[in-house]
């Protein structure tokens, strides 16, 4: 009796204990077919303001796409936070989607895996070439040398958005060009409850995307030419202190600005609460919270001196999404119909004007749609001043740890605590001894 | 003991038996059979399922802890290349960042665990005891009791993100606006004060559950022990001490080592409460693993991190379920 028991608690022991253990894993099968040539199923990100906004952009094109094709388009919009497990479980169990959307600094890291069909010439020449589309959007579709990992579907770029009455009432004229006048303009705006500028302390890309530019513009990489991660040397971390420093040293942003990342720095400029936010593309989203387009301005993220140019005054990522198909899909023709209907010069306006971003695609992007000046600032952008993030196969890696870093540093300025150099270069080299060793 | 259980069980069988009709053709010998082989035919589905959900991944598991498993393997992990026992050296040369880290996210665990069980042990037992005198509105307030234990983990714990919110968390409305007990308002969700929002988290979770089974163990006391105690002039403590708590004991040894599994393991509550990066204060061992793993993508590294943590887990319970049967049997004798 005693035994049974003993072993049923055993039992039960092993399977509490095992939840801790394993994640399965199998192995897929090479390349892909045209054994179901009738159906296809996507994978979009969450683009809108929610999954529903999403599916009511969608849905009305993937019905045109099957009038024209007769492939019938499954469509799941994946939240942002599950994505990247999403594609992960994909990749080990070979059981994903045909078609997909990546971030696209994701780019160089899924392209590792091998799961992503490489778009070399014969399959650029299938969605009308690789001429079509911008040369920036390019530059983040996978590792240099390689063929591309994806293709480019929607683009965006930093701007810094201002409330045009917050910057009247303190009497501002324009919005600030270098970031010494955007701290002397945030001292003036930290008042009253009210601050200069919002931040996602707490959100890991967000960080790395800000760390990034700071980075370039102190002339510094995160990695080596090889490839190597680099993230103590002087300009990365002067980079480093010098944003975190916005909240520490400089106060132009609410300590509570620390462990958001759930975009409600977005929430508070649509509620007037922050002056300035250094954002992509958030017309759409500032919309949806009431805010009107008139009530803010968009202006270039500003540099340390002169005019945001290539070089050291790069004052953006390249932003933007990413169309990828999985290696074994099942309907490798309909998967590049789909591509191609979605890169198409009319699709890029109907979906880039319903998601506030701009065409990667040439012909578009020309469209008098994308001329308002807010458009024609993230254009400039794009083509002259943003730099895309590193397309090394660890860049998901960098991202966690240095934005975690980054998120561990706002932490301690929330807390009232000195960021110094010293209390930087510890956190990165943490970060930095983190990355697998290659 | 077997014996009397044995035949003690005898009597019971027998009329069973009387009602089937195999029991007619042969009543003792298919009775062995049945009483040798019925309890493991029971458990049979059990155990095949246990090898399939469990069993099977947890070998696979094992496996990938001795490969190099990366990005450029995940795709077709048995391609990855052997590293022997690399990944176990990582995890464990605490003077290296990588096993520094590990070693900090267990004390913490450790930590965390010992607080969060002995608390839900402390309040699951005493709401326990209260309710045994019947009282006015008792039944409500036990169906209130369970609450936390009936709803979905998610829900509660996104609750408590916005009560710990630094604007406009109600816990810093409380503490500070109204209260004033802090300068000014506190950070709960990253920071040094994560560990105790965690914990709060973790508490009120947590003791439904041992307020539900200690419950079930005091209806299984005689009254009439507390009426011949009472008689002989114990007072509510002595009560406690020399009746509820030793009668109570087979019903906690197996709570507290169930308490000790889950919270140790707890993998939700962090990951709701956090994101996919705890603060290193609530750096519980579970997200930790998932960061190696999911988030910095080294699956070998992680995966031994797991089967060690799953050994050390092995040998707590091993040790423990020793020490509570010894004092059982030193009990009975």
């Amino acid at each position: 009796m005693r035994r049974i028991r003993a072993a049923a608690a055993g039992a039960v022991t092993i399977s509490l204990l095992t939840a801790a253990t394993a994640c399965g894993g199998g192995s897929s099968n090479g390349g892909g077919s045209n054994d179901s040539p009738k159906t296809l199923t996507y994978w979009a990100s969450n683009q809108g303001a929610s999954i529903e906004i999403d599916k009511k952009v969608l849905q009305p094109e993937l019905d045109k796409f099957e009038k024209q094709s007769g492939v019938k388009v499954k469509v799941e919009v994946v939240p942002w936070s599950d994505l990247l497990n999403r594609i992960l479980t994909a990749t080990t169990s070979g059981q994903g989607p045909d078609v997909l959307n990546i971030g696209n600094t994701w780019s160089a890291s899924l392209q590792a895996t091998g799961a992503l069909l490489p778009w070399d010439a014969k399959n650029f020449a299938k969605i009308g070439g690789k001429d079509r589309f911008v040369d920036s959007a390019l530059g983040s579709t996978g590792a240099e040398g390689k063929d591309p990992a994806a293709v480019p579907l929607y683009s965006m770029a930093y701007a810094l958005y201002y409330n045009k009455k917050s910057f009247a009432d303190a009497g501002i004229a324009k919005p600030p060009a270098t970031w010494d006048e955007l701290v002397a303009d945030g001292k003036k705006l930290s008042k009253g409850g009210k601050w200069g500028l919002g931040a996602e302390g707490s959100n890991v890309s967000e960080n790395i995307h800000h760390v990034f530019v700071f980075a370039k513009q102190h002339g510094a990489d995160f990695f080596t030419a090889d490839g190597k991660a680099d993230f103590t040397n002087d300009g990365v971390v002067a980079a480093v202190q010098q944003y975190v420093g916005l909240m520490a040293k400089d106060k132009i942003i609410a300590p509570g600005n620390a462990e958001y990342a759930q975009n409600q720095s977005v929430s508070d400029f649509a509620k007037g609460k922050n002056a300035m936010l250094l954002w992509q593309s958030a017309s759409a989203n500032l919309k949806s919270q009431g805010m009107s387009e008139d009530a803010y301005g968009i202006a270039p993220v500003p540099v340390q001196s002169g005019t945001p140019g290539t070089g050291t005054n790069v004052n953006s990522m390249v932003a933007g999404i990413n169309l990828a198909v999985f290696k074994n899909t099942k309907n490798l023709d309909g998967a590049a119909k789909f591509v191609k209907f979605m890169t198409s010069d009319a699709e890029q306006k109907i979906l880039n004007t319903a998601y506030s971003s701009i065409p990667p695609v040439k012909n578009a992007q020309g469209d008098s749609a994308f001329n308002s000046p807010s458009n024609v600032v993230l254009k400039d952008t794009l083509a002259k001043s943003a730099a895309a993030l590193p397309q090394v196969a660890d860049e998901s890696q960098f991202e966690t740890t240095v934005g975690t870093a980054v998120k561990e540093l706002f932490a301690a300025a929330a807390a009232g605590h000195p960021v110094t150099t010293a209390s930087v270069k510890a956190e990165l080299e943490k970060a930095q001894q983190q990355m697998p060793k290659k | 003991m077997t014996t009397t259980t044995a035949a003690s069980a005898d009597p019971g069988e027998r009329t069973v038996r009387k009602d089937s009709p195999g029991a007619a053709r042969g009543p003792r010998r298919t009775g062995r059979i049945r009483r040798i082989g019925l309890p493991y035919l029971l458990l049979l589905p059990a155990l095949l399922l246990e090898l399939l959900v469990h069993l099977v991944p947890m070998v696979i598991g094992i496996v990938m802890s001795f490969k190099e498993l990366t990005q450029f393997y995940i795709r077709d992990w048995g391609t990855a290349p052997w590293s022997g026992l690399d990944n176990y050296k990582v995890s464990v040369d605490f003077s290296a960042p990588v096993g520094k880290a590990l070693l900090h996210s267990f004390m913490v665990t450790v930590g965390f665990t010992l607080l969060s069980v002995g608390l839900c042990w402390l309040i699951g037992t005493a709401a326990a005891i209260y309710m045994q005198d019947t009282f006015r509105g008792r039944g409500l307030l036990r169906a209130l009791f369970l609450v936390p234990y009936a709803l979905p983990v998610y829900a509660a714990v996104i609750t408590w993100v916005f009560m710990f919110q630094h604007d406009n968390g109600l816990v810093n409305h409380v503490l500070h606006d109204q209260l004033h007990l802090t300068d000014k308002p506190s950070f709960w969700l990253i920071g040094d004060n994560s560990f105790y929002a965690l914990l709060v988290v973790s508490v009120w979770k947590g003791w439904p559950f041992a307020f539900l089974i200690v419950m079930a163990g005091l209806q299984n006391i005689p009254g009439e022990l507390y009426e011949a105690a009472a008689l002989d002039g114990a007072g509510l403590w002595q009560q406690l001490r020399r009746i509820t708590l030793p009668s109570l004991r087979a019903v906690n040894q197996v709570l507290i080592l169930v308490l000790f599994l889950w919270t140790f393991n707890d993998f939700n509550t962090p990951f709701v409460l956090f994101g996919r990066t705890a603060p290193e204060s609530a750096d519980l061992i579970s997200v930790h693993i998932y960061q190696a793993s999911f988030v910095t993508w080294n699956f070998g590294t992680g995966s031994a991190m797991s089967v060690l943590l799953l050994l050390f887990l092995l040998v707590v319970t091993g040790a423990y379920l020793l020490l509570t049967s010894r004092g059982r049997k030193t009990a009975d004798v």
